[in-house]
């Protein structure tokens, strides 16, 4: 469902029960849709879905040390979790993507030997490409660490450092930004 | 069982003092300061003898501390209060577990009785939730407090945090002027250019837009330091533009008339330095003309002039700062070349000013031209009113002398009648844009290039060519001013506004609020008299198709193709014969028709 909405295109209309007539957008598939008996049309919500998934599958991220890995494999909340200082907080190296990460096997070895696993198992900001998609900002005098992604815009992260307080949120248009690398 | 005792205290005290510092050093120094007041757990009485602060306990139950029964059970909570614990083989082993608990580690120093201790102290103290679950977590970190040494030689800096350094900028922004302030004060009040933000921030928080109400009230603070300053007639809050690094916070301003002559003697300055160059060029023309090289047949196109200050794009100046409590700058005025070559390109904004933009086409400016660009072509596409506020100044005659310019000037309408809320969101023609699009051009004001010749120096060639020339160029016409929106062109299928009350459920107390979908982030209400525009965004347009950077222009031709210059093939041996035979065929023609042309001649003479 995901790849099928991933193909659509424009603005949401804001009608759940909008259809998208399909058969624009992938005319073969269309045709083996309708051979198989169901009709060719996406509805918004399913675009709507389909577009959450993506957006915290992309772009979901959590600070380093507040989510932990047990030995058995579980992952839970780090109850102990006491913030990111400030000086890590302005790093991109202490934000994780919040999903199955794809990176770290690809680690040298000198590298995979400073992680820590049971807080150091998901993929860091600092790789993404393209480089520089996440800004980062200090606002409210300095006690707020706000990081905002380029990739899809409107997603935005905050944190207060020293705090068990972060969470992201996202106000948008729910398309993707491909103009990203010319507008860096 | 006393020799026992004494033997267990001698392998302790055989052992490193430090080990019995350790089991003193955390009452001594305080690190549990909670023994003196909590309700004693049975486990601190342990260690009777020596134990100073033992005295202020207070002494329950039939036992004194120095007896060796004394806190096994806590008066009151043993069936066996009254008497005295019997079994020899119990204490014995109690005694042995303790201890074994004293035993002090041989890597560490420390032992296990005083780290149970302090751990049960600690849990006890601060009551956390689910502590069975994070008991291994608080085993670390109060081992972890054994280390910090509460009296260190150095003395800790004094930390500046960044939260004060930040607090010490804005301080500025409530500090009131000093000086004149009373007495002016009567003055102000009546008519000031400062704006009502906090009063524009309440009504777009009906509709979920805004910033924060800290963020709003320090705009507010620092617009008024500007207007201190700044001769200024009228004053709003444009918006905010995001930028990678920092943002911009952006504030629109018109000046009292008169007091924008500074920066026309920077221009003229420029120039002169130009002609200066244009001097010395010549000079080394003049050098050069032994070896002729080919000219250049490229003419750039012309220079289109910006628009004056006061009038078009350049209407209204816009100051910019990085936060509030920052010092304002003021953007440069915008040319054409800017805005046409702004709406080629789309760049994030890095949040300096000084920063080049990279782009092709190259853009003539660095950030803060880009910057005023963009703020250019959002306003003129996206700054609207109700329809009624604003009215054409009443002067005839106008229109006809401008060649079709079209208006430039409007006045707030003293007969203003709002409309409803419900009528202001159901149709788009209750709302006109008030300041003018910008043409193709990048003015708002069509100027054709070739018609200001005579100041320019002219050859003959130049003459010439201009005279073809303004017959391509059309006069270049956009929306007249106050146009209602229902005329704007959506993208593809999308209008170009959504409207929307801010609420359906209270409908009498609703705002209307429109969002522009050409440039995300543009949004504007209108609820009875007030209205207001605002811009909360990246800086750019919206287009459903990905943006593609413009191909460079194809190759100039070296050199004119004239016939000397191309190649041809050469004759095959046929086609030179044939030529050499019509040749001498048209030989033959010619001397026989001067043969005939004398004859002719002879003839006449003889006659």
């Amino acid at each position: 469902m995901v790849v099928q909405a991933e193909q659509l295109k424009g603005r949401f209309q804001g009608d759940p029960s909008f259809e998208y007539e399909y058969t624009e957008i992938n005319a073969e598939d269309a045709e083996r849709l309708i051979e198989d008996g169901k009709e060719p049309m996406i509805k918004e919500e399913a675009r709507l879905v389909a577009t959450i998934e993506q957006i915290d599958r992309a772009v979901g991220i959590i600070p380093r040390g507040a989510f932990v890995k047990t030995p058995l494999g579980s992952v839970h909340e780090n109850r102990n979790f006491e913030g990111l200082s400030l000086t890590d907080a302005k790093k991109l190296s202490s934000y994780f993507h919040f999903t199955e990460p794809v990176n770290l096997k690809s680690k040298t070895l000198l590298e995979k030997a400073d992680l820590d696993p049971s807080t150091d198992f998901l993929d860091s900001l600092e790789h993404d490409i393209p480089q520089g998609s996440w800004t980062v900002q200090l606002e409210k005098g300095g006690t707020v660490v706000v990081l905002r992604s380029l990739l899809w815009l409107g997603l935005t992260f905050y944190h207060v450092p020293m705090t068990k307080q972060y969470g992201y949120i996202y106000f948008g248009s729910g398309e993707k930004n491909l103009d990203l690398p010319f507008m860096m | 069982m006393s020799i026992r005792q004494r033997d267990v205290l001698g392998q302790d005290s055989d052992q490193a003092p430090e080990a019995r510092q350790s089991m003193y050093q955390s009452y001594a120094l305080g690190l549990d300061p909670y023994q003196t007041r909590e309700p004693k757990p049975a486990y601190q009485t342990y260690v009777a003898e020596e134990d100073p602060y033992q005295a202020d306990e207070c002494r329950r139950g039939p036992y004194q501390p120095h007896e060796q029964g004394y806190g096994l059970y806590q008066s009151g909570y043993s069936p066996y209060d009254d008497q005295i614990p019997d079994p020899k083989s119990r204490t014995l082993a109690i005694q042995n577990a303790k201890a074994y608990l004293l035993k002090s580690s041989t890597t560490s120093g420390l032992n296990l009785y005083d780290h149970l201790a302090n751990m049960l102290t600690k849990i006890l103290d601060e009551q956390p939730t689910n502590a069975v679950d994070i008991i291994e977590n608080i085993s670390k970190d109060v081992k972890r407090a054994q280390f910090q040494k509460k009296m260190d030689t150095l003395r800790d800096e004094h930390e500046i945090l960044p939260t004060f350094e930040a607090a010490e900028k804005r301080k500025a922004l409530f500090l009131k002027a000093n000086g004149e302030e009373d007495e002016e004060l009567e003055e102000e009040i009546g008519e000031t250019p400062l704006p009502n933000v906090m009063e524009t921030a309440f009504y777009f928080e009906q509709a979920g837009i805004g910033l924060s109400k800290d963020e709003s009230y320090h705009i507010f603070l620092a617009l008024k330091k500007l207007i201190d300053v700044q001769p200024i007639q009228t004053c709003r809050f444009w918006g905010k533009i995001l930028g990678l690094e920092m943002n911009y916070i952006i504030a629109e301003v018109q000046y009292h008339e008169g007091e924008e002559e500074e920066e026309t003697e920077e221009e003229e300055v420029i120039e002169e330095v130009g002609k200066g160059m244009d001097e010395v060029e010549d000079e080394d023309e003049e050098k050069e003309k032994e070896d002729e090289r080919p000219k250049s047949t490229y003419k750039p196109p012309p220079v289109i002039p910006k628009e004056e200050n006061g009038t078009g794009a350049n209407k209204y100046v816009y100051f910019v700062c990085n936060e509030p409590g920052k010092p304002w700058v003021k953007l440069p005025p915008v040319t054409p070349a800017q805005i046409v070559c702004a709406r080629k390109i789309k760049k994030f904004f890095t949040g300096r000013l000084d920063a080049p933009v990279v782009s092709f086409p190259p853009f003539p400016g660095n950030e803060a031209n880009y910057l005023r660009a963009q703020i250019a072509r959002i306003s003129a596409g996206t700054q609207i009113s109700p329809i009624g506020f604003y009215q054409f100044a009443e002067e005839e005659g106008d229109e006809e002398e401008e060649g079709g310019g079209g208006r430039d000037t409007y006045e707030e309408n003293p007969d203003f009648q709002p409309l409803s809320v419900a009528e202001m969101v159901d149709s788009l023609s209750t709302w006109v844009h008030h300041v003018q699009s910008i043409l193709k051009q990048g003015r708002c004001v069509w100027l054709n290039p070739f018609q200001k010749s005579e100041e320019e120096e002219e050859d003959e060639d130049e003459e010439e060519e201009k005279a073809e020339e303004p017959d391509e160029l059309q006069q270049e016409t956009g929306p007249p001013l106050l146009t209602p929106l229902s005329e704007d062109e959506g993208i593809q299928n999308i209008p170009a506004w959504t409207a929307q009350p801010s609420t359906n459920l209270i409908p009498q107390h609703a705002v209307a609020v429109l969002q522009s979908n050409r440039w995300p982030g543009a949004y504007a209400f209108a609820s009875g008299k007030k209205f207001d525009n605002i811009y909360f965004g990246w800086g750019h347009k919206y287009s459903p198709e990905n943006h593609t950077p413009a191909l460079p222009p194809p190759v100039q031709a070296e050199y004119p193709s004239e016939p000397e210059i191309t190649e041809t093939r050469d004759p095959t041996l046929e086609e030179e014969l044939a030529f050499k035979a019509a040749k001498e065929a048209a030989l033959a023609a010619a001397e026989e028709e001067e043969d005939e042309e004398d004859e002719e001649e002879d003839e006449e003479e003889d006659d």
